[in-house]
């Protein structure tokens, strides 16, 4: 049995379904986010978790115990905002203890643990600050600390660097997931940024439209996406239309020009369109694949400087697919309207299970 | 910098003279009790007039009773609004604008007529008269308390803050009295000040209820000469300090700053 389930879990709102039989295995110490556009859910199935919503039916259950229709005060899970939510009236010690105190712990034993998380943090020296006194990401931190002092079952993350600047985001993202590793806790982590998703979490679940488009591994969602709506979510993608000639033989068209799957296709048959997917990082320029790569022709229509990588736009006939490669200042870009011959490897041609509407 | 028109002067000074020209001359007829000199005798004659102790006093009380039970109404009601009722904010608010529509003798009547028969019989003791005098208060005080309350709830993110202390184990009543109540301390500050300075002189309830209050006792000394002009200017001092207390407090209050988990 898991540490955390999520069974089967929905929830309306008047005529509107924000979440659709949600089902998850959450294991103890797991990391885990929930990735999706504004208004997929995500945020919903963790308020769900954390009691401040109601399934309208499904089940949630924490170590066993079922806790759907336990109020939120009851259900000891811990919880950080993107808005920080520190209680303004309050020191950061104040803040961090409170938990403790409401729980009527001793007072030494609040002080000692106030002082740890204080620690963990590294913000030793500010508890005596009033929150309005400390910049967002100290602010965060403490929201943190004050979540994690109360050691939750579970601990919940609503987009908690949302608020932050590029910098902050990415050092905080860091410390995030050291403290997880170091505390063992099971973790659910809301955010709409993909990178966050990827670089922070033990296994992803992608969200669209209230629904799990995809549960994974970091590298299972982004290499092996399995809708068309994960591969264009989660990194940059090329989403072409191809026409199965061959499915046994993994045989397509795109435009009238053949490539080869490196497995047969199973998802449609000989003559049917589907939608395939192609990584911009993964196409060569002018044949610098060798082997038995696909080759592609086309013309560049477009080139943009990125710093460390350079984007080029290839026009077919009527689709288009954009290629990373990488800045290198000794060698020449191609010039717009530049016929060009892209290729890439076989085993890089993902043939999606879903039609591309989504794409 | 944009320069200042010259009527902008004119109109300021237009309101300047219309609010302190009144003032002014109450404030120097009040010193001439003595003639010839100008003296504090109104002052002194009036601040040790048993009559003005005994009803300040009383009005003091009923103040303080006023926004203990004026507060532990409102702010419950307005949280609850906030959080969890959003679409009856416009009724609430229409509710509490009621008092500037009613006028007082009517609440007066209708308190007396409601609650001093059977079976209430509120008039009949010095104790339940004061708690009617209180709840009449209290609808009086409404729109201002209401409406300060509601300006602080709207200051912080309620719903974050609430939420963040039931996750950390927190129940409804540790919620109210250690995150909402703290939190509106300079919005019930203002709510404070404003219901004293009603409370002080208000004179329709107390006068019908038979009540010894500040507002009566001033209506009662209203036909000898420089001390109700004293009385006005120690009213007016009193109302004027009440708003400096709320600007003092409003200034430099811990968390008060740029709040914490708000957007």
């Amino acid at each position: 049995m898991a540490f955390l389930e999520i069974n089967d879990v929905q929830k309306q709102f008047a005529q509107t379904t924000a979440v659709d039989t949600f089902n998850l295995q959450v294991e103890r110490g797991e990391f885990v986010s929930f990735l999706g556009p504004s208004g997929c859910g995500k945020t919903t199935t963790l308020r769900m978790i954390a009691g401040f919503e109601l399934p309208t039916s499904g089940r949630i259950v924490i170590n066993g115990n079922d806790v759907t229709h336990k109020p939120p005060n009851q259900r000891n899970v811990g919880m950080v905002f993107q808005s920080y939510a520190l209680f303004p009236n309050m020191t950061v010690a104040d803040n961090i203890g409170f938990g403790l105190k409401v729980a009527k712990k001793p007072a030494a034993e609040i002080k000692q643990r106030v002082e740890e998380m204080l620690k963990l943090i590294h913000l030793s020296a500010l508890g005596n600050r009033y929150p309005y006194q400390l910049s967002g990401g100290q602010q965060q931190r403490i929201a943190l600390a004050r979540a994690l002092a109360i050691k939750p079952q579970v601990l919940l993350l609503d987009e908690p660097l949302s608020a932050l600047d590029a910098k902050i985001r990415v050092s905080l993202r860091n410390e995030i997931r050291a403290i997880q590793r170091q505390l063992g806790i099971t973790t659910i982590y809301v955010t709409h940024d993909q990178e966050e998703a990827l670089s922070l979490s033990d296994r992803i679940v992608v969200m669209s439209e209230g629904r799990i488009e995809q549960i994974g591994t970091p590298f299972e969602i982004y290499n092996f996406p399995l809708t068309p709506f994960v591969a264009s979510f989660v990194g940059t993608l090329n989403v072409l239309s191809a026409t199965v000639t061959n499915a046994g033989s993994g045989l397509l068209q795109i435009e009238g020009q053949p490539i080869r799957a490196a497995r047969p296709i199973e998802s449609a048959r000989d003559g049917e369109t589907v939608s395939i997917a192609l990584r911009p990082e993964i196409i060569s320029m002018n044949g610098a694949s060798a082997g038995e790569a696909n080759r592609l022709q086309g013309k560049v229509e477009d080139v943009s400087f990125l710093g460390s990588i350079v984007r080029i736009r290839v026009r077919f006939e009527n689709d288009f697919i954009h290629l990373d490669t990488f800045n290198n200042p000794h060698l020449s870009l191609p010039q717009i309207g530049q016929p060009i011959t892209v290729t890439f490897p076989r085993e890089a041609v993902l043939v999606l299970s879903r039609a591309a509407s989504a794409a | 910098m944009s320069k200042s028109s010259p009527w902008a002067w004119f109109w300021i000074g237009l309101g300047v003279l219309y609010f302190f020209v009144p003032l002014f001359a109450t404030l120097e007829f009040s010193l001439k009790a003595q003639k010839g000199f100008y003296s504090l005798t109104a002052y002194q004659v009036a601040l040790t007039d048993p009559g003005f102790v005994r009803t300040f006093t009383f009005s003091l009380t009923m103040a303080a009773a006023t926004v203990l039970v004026g507060f532990l109404l409102i702010v419950p009601t307005a949280y609850w609004v906030q959080l969890r009722l959003p679409r009856l904010r416009p009724i609430v608010e229409l509710l509490t604008l009621l008092p500037f529509v009613v006028p007082g003798i009517v609440l007066a009547f209708g308190l007396i007529k409601l609650y001093g028969h059977p079976p209430f019989s509120f008039t009949e003791s010095e104790l339940s008269t004061n708690g009617l005098l209180i709840s009449g208060y209290v609808v009086l005080a409404l729109p201002y308390m209401y409406r300060a309350v509601d300006t602080g709830l709207r200051a912080i993110d309620v719903r974050t803050l609430t939420e963040a202390a039931q996750s950390l184990g927190a129940s409804w009543p540790t919620i109210l009295f250690r995150i909402i109540f703290p939190n509106l301390r300079v919005a019930l500050l203002s709510g404070t000040f404003l219901t004293f300075a009603i409370v002080i002189g208000e004179f329709t309830l107390a006068t019908f209820l038979n009540r010894p209050a500040f507002g009566p006792y001033m209506n009662l000394v209203g036909d000898k000469t420089y001390i109700p002009e004293a009385l006005a200017i120690i009213t007016f001092a009193l109302t004027w300090a009440s708003m400096g207390l709320i600007q003092f407090f409003s200034r430099g209050t811990p968390g008060q700053g740029p709040l914490a988990g708000t957007r």
